[in-house]
């Protein structure tokens, strides 16, 4: 958790463009506290390697400014920025040792030895990669690779690491288990980790805070937690995760509270949502909905008849593919408790799907 | 047939007779002349036609004969310099090639690297007329720059090819860990093409030592190299003085051959695909 209030990366209506045609970055505003774990999340293509290479000094901006600690660092080569960088290739030096690599760092601007080897090996240390400090790159699995690459960076102790996709190359086990590291990493070092990543997985699990990117554009930041429950588009709600999204026909207040009409369900009611906006759309999170083979009875409950069309078994879970009768398609996911018992339904079955109202997220887009 | 074909491993073409026939008389004819030019230049007769008997006389002859022994240092020099010197050039401009885009690059890549394809009596003749327009007098000074003027481009490719494989990261790494321009080239950029730099460096030596038509057309009196002087001698008789000498050659070009390929072979182990 950042441990100040203090703004260590303020990005300033950034744009770039290559050429004419292609804007990568469209505008963008950021404010990234110390001591944060801040995630760019967003599709191939959006803008955040970009986004990442202008903070790191590799692109130049054509429009707004990067303020580092508090220093316009528009005119500052890369070199000496108080940033590092952990590469999605990681670019470990193929012909360097892992201490070597390590050190590098270090021995570019003069080090002491006593110095470079204490630190060398503090960093070495950090990232589990003791006993392997001989070793060339090529004698290396991609994890520890990636621990080279991260020692590396550490090693310089920058005010902000920037790590562009980091755990993309390894496999899924591995990459939960880097995942954890990194975090636990961050808590020690206490520095500000700016982490990309198309992962929404990774973003949730890791990060304080995330920015979504689309297109260039920055869509929301926010907790994981609020970006996951109460997204603020259809883009948004609908890269984090799954989600059903349901057409409003009609807005309206009714005591006050705002109603909101959808076919097949009637009028919900939002209570304590805002009435001056207009709202297009509703979302709701496939875990949110209860399935059962009755009607339930509890008063406040939105509920819709919907026959199952397919049932995909995932350990620990099911999803479960629902169509109403008016043809609309929703998806409900439930865990599967008991062993034998993972899905208490048959393909076709006609089936309950029930929700609290208060579950709804009302969209604007 | 179709059925058959399919089912046969490509290596075992090799079996068949045909094709071991072809490929038998391919090594005969790549290798006989060679392979006899370093018979007979071990056989005790002064003429080339029948084996005599075994000698080392005439290496000795070709050893203790001054003016091969000065053509050989002649070339040796010319070799020396125009390597050193075309390696520097030539690696500068694959690394330019590589690295940069400005306007007219591809027009101008095309004309960088026409040396390697004109005909080298046309790239002589031309070399004779510009050193008479500078009114240069033709000798050592002037077949080596003719040599480090064609060994460019070639050295200029196998660095061209040699950093396409190159993973640009690793330069913005080190810039990124705080590594000078300076620093970051000697460190990181450096190291990778150094391969390239030996296999670039023995192509232009061998190219120098070896080269004929353009030496013999830039060359003066009294700047006789290796490979001129064995034509001379040729145009009076074969001897097996003639043989030892191009034996002596061959053997040059082969040690420094294998060396460029163990080099190249070694760097490509201690690299990993990062
Ligand atoms: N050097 C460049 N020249 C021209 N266009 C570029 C350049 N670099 C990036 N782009 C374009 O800018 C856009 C954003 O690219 P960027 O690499 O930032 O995306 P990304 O979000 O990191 O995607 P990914 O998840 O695939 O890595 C893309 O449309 C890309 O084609
Ligand atoms: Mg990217």
């Amino acid at each position: 958790m950042p441990d100040t209030d203090k703004t260590i990366i303020s990005v300033q209506d950034v744009t770039k463009r290559f050429g004419s045609t292609v804007t990568a970055v469209d505008n963008v505003n950021l404010e990234i506290k110390e001591g944060e774990f801040f995630a760019l999340l967003g599709p191939s293509g959006c803008g955040k390697t970009t986004l990442l290479r202008m903070i790191a000094g590799f692109e130049t901006l054509t429009e707004g400014a990067i303020l580092i600690d508090g220093d316009d660092v528009s005119s500052v080569e890369p070199t000496h920025r108080p940033v590092n960088m952990v590469f999605q290739s990681y670019a470990v030096f193929p012909h360097m040792t892992v201490e070597e690599n390590v050190g590098y760092g270090l021995r570019v601007v003069g080090t002491p030895k006593a110095e470079i080897d204490s630190r060398v090996k503090e960093a070495i240390d950090l990232v589990r990669l003791s006993g392997l400090e001989q070793r060339k790159p090529n004698k290396l699995s991609g994890g520890q690779q990636q621990r080279v690459a991260l020692a590396r960076a550490l090693v310089k102790k920058p005010k902000v690491l920037l790590l562009d996709e980091p755990l993309s190359a390894l496999d899924a086990k591995l990459r939960e288990a880097m995942q954890l590291e990194l975090v636990r990493l961050q808590e020690n070092v206490g520095i500000t980790f700016i982490i990309v990543t198309h992962d929404q997985k990774e973003a949730l699990s890791m990060a304080n805070r995330i920015a979504v990117m689309g297109d260039g554009k920055i869509l929301q930041i926010a907790s994981p937690k609020t970006l996951y429950e109460y997204p603020s588009s259809s883009f948004v709600a609908d890269f984090i995760g799954q989600v059903n999204l349901f057409d409003v026909t009609e807005q309206g207040i009714a005591h006050g509270e705002l109603t909101l009409t959808v076919d097949e369900l009637g009028a919900v009611v939002l209570p304590g949502v805002d009435t001056s906006r207009t709202y297009h759309k509703l979302a709701l999170r496939p875990e949110k909905i209860g399935v059962a083979r009755d009607k339930p009875s509890e008063i406040g409950l939105v509920a819709i008849p919907a026959k199952l069309v397919e049932d995909s078994y995932i350990g620990d879970q099911s999803h479960l593919y629902f169509e109403t009768a008016g043809g609309k398609a929703l998806s409900a996911s439930v865990q599967n408790r008991d062993r034998d018992d993972h899905h208490l339904n048959k393909r076709g079955e006609k089936m309950w799907l029930y929700w609290h109202p208060a579950h709804f997220q009302p969209l604007s887009d | 047939m179709s059925r058959r074909r399919l089912n046969v491993n490509p290596l075992d073409y090799s079996r068949k007779l045909w094709m071991r026939s072809a490929m038998g008389f391919t090594f005969f004819f790549l290798y006989f002349p060679i392979i006899s030019l370093i018979i007979f230049s071990f056989n005790d007769s002064k003429r080339n036609i029948t084996w005599q008997g075994f000698t080392l006389k005439y290496y000795e002859k070709a050893f203790n004969n001054n003016q091969l022994h000065e053509a050989f240092a002649n070339s040796l020099l010319i070799a020396g310099i125009s390597t050193l010197t075309a390696t520097v050039l030539g690696a500068m401009l694959g690394l330019a090639l590589y690295r940069f885009r400005f306007p007219m690059q591809g027009p101008y890549e095309g004309i960088v690297h026409l040396p390697i394809v004109i005909p080298e009596i046309c790239l002589a003749v031309a070399m004779v007329a510009f050193f008479a327009t500078v009114e240069v007098p033709l000798g050592l000074v002037t077949i080596t720059v003719s040599h480090i003027a064609f060994s460019i481009p070639f050295v200029a490719v196998v660095i061209r090819a040699r950093m396409a494989g190159f993973n640009r990261s690793l330069e913005e790494a080190s810039a990124d860990l705080g590594a000078s321009q300076w620093q970051t080239f000697w460190n990181v950029t450096f190291p990778y093409m150094k391969p390239g730099l030996v296999a670039g460096a023995l192509l232009a030596f061998t190219l120098s030592l070896d080269d004929f038509v353009i030496t013999f057309f830039t060359s003066g009196p009294g700047s006789t190299t290796f490979p001129i002087k064995i034509y001379s001698m040729v145009r009076f008789s074969v001897t097996p003085e003639v043989n030892a000498a191009s034996t002596v050659l061959i053997v040059i070009t082969l040690a420094l051959t294998t060396l460029a390929l163990w080099v190249q072979s070694k760097s490509q182990r201690n690299e990993s695909n990062a």
